[in-house]
């Protein structure tokens, strides 16, 4: 699976993808003007409660995505309790733990095409500097296509430097991942203006 | 345009594709993300505009959620997490490493070296440290000594850039684009 929107199908998937990144915006203005405990923890079970109203296993997928976050929550909650601040500490770490949930969300339950077209829309002012929201779009597109195909590529890299060497490759990896983007880079631009152009 | 639109794709989706590699380890446990060394060689290969435009494309996809960024992270909520101020900076320190390249005249080893030095850590440190001070509600101060630990790691990718850089240059003159003029 290649983007992190959720195969659960939830009552968050039908609501339109524009209205879902709207409201994410406006939430999590509120939430960075939130000072106190009180309403923030309103907020922040507001928040949780999004995911857990989808099912057990949608929330334990969301929660997982809080991965990243453990090693600042454990440097922080250690600095408030040396400084003995723990109201400031706990409202610096229910806005974090609240503002990525919000947005995991929103990310989890909105397809990827639907976000693009949604993207399309709002770059539309980028044409005035030269930057059509046709071409962004097919950018974009192009990227989520070529990823798997740069994935396979450094595999294959990786595989025949093993194939000759007993070390690892490590930093080898990159002068031929470089020199075949650029390669292929040549060709899908040819592909491009083989079929019309890109403006 | 035809390739620009594909070399700025194609480039991101490359940086995509490092941010799956498991961190590379060196002799004494230094970890290494491929992901921030190949930022800055988007910059020192492709030059200053194609080099940041490929990593705010780069960018915007994983806002989009895909979890292309180093550890398996994606969507928004990256960009309200504490690391926001390294992403905002990752487009800055390819413009820097790119410019760099383009305008000293110097061998490509020392100037893609010097680039990805003042892209990679003069600009992107700031940067990422005021995210952490805002986002944490901490001092610029406070949070400074934590950059300290990424010193060792990117002195050594500085190093790997100049030389990877070089090699490109050398196997392949007219694909170093950030000297093509």
């Amino acid at each position: 699976m290649l983007t992190l929107t959720s195969p659960y199908q939830t009552w968050a998937h039908h609501l339109p993808a524009a209205a879902k990144m709207a409201a994410l915006a406006a939430w999590t203005v509120l939430l960075f003007h939130l000072a106190t405990l009180l309403p923030l923890a309103l907020t922040a079970a507001a928040t949780l409660a999004l995911p857990l109203s989808c099912g057990a296993s949608f929330a334990v997928v969301s929660a997982r995505m809080l991965r990243p976050l453990w090693p600042f929550i454990l440097i922080l909650a250690l600095w408030h309790l040396w400084t003995r601040d723990l109201a400031t500490g706990s409202v610096i770490l229910l806005r974090l733990i609240t503002a990525v949930t919000a947005a995991n969300f929103v990310t989890m339950t909105t397809r990827l095409s639907d976000m693009i077209r949604v993207l399309a829309r709002i770059a539309g002012p980028l044409a005035l500097i030269g930057l059509p929201p046709k071409t962004f779009a097919l950018a974009v597109a192009l990227v989520i296509r070529f990823l798997p195909v740069m994935l396979q590529r450094m595999t294959q890299i990786r595989e025949s430097f093993r194939a000759r060497s007993l070390r690892r490759p490590g930093w080898r990896l990159f002068i031929p991942a470089l020199l075949a983007a650029l390669d292929d880079a040549e060709c899908v631009a040819e592909a491009l203006r083989a079929r019309g152009g890109a403006g | 345009m035809e390739k620009t639109l594909a070399l700025v794709a194609l480039f991101a989706a490359l940086i995509a594709a490092l941010g799956f590699l498991p961190a590379m380890m060196l002799p004494g446990g230094v970890p290494i993300t491929a992901q921030s060394l190949g930022i800055m060689l988007c910059g020192t290969v492709l030059g200053a505009k194609r080099g940041a435009l490929a990593v705010l494309l780069f960018l915007v996809v994983v806002a989009l959620g895909v979890p292309a960024l180093s550890g398996g992270r994606g969507g928004y909520g990256v960009f309200l997490g504490p690391s926001v101020g390294f992403l905002v900076g990752f487009p800055l320190t390819a413009f820097v490493a790119g410019l760099v390249v383009e305008r000293w005249n110097a061998p490509v080893l020392y100037s893609a070296g010097v680039g990805a030095a003042l892209g990679g850590m003069l600009v992107l440190y700031p940067l990422g440290a005021l995210g952490w001070a805002l986002m944490l509600g901490k001092s610029l101060s406070e949070v400074g000594v934590f950059l300290l630990g990424f010193v060792p790691g990117d002195l050594i990718k500085v190093v790997l850039a100049g030389f990877i850089t070089r090699a490109i240059g050398q196997m392949r003159p007219s694909a170093l684009l950030s000297r093509a003029g």
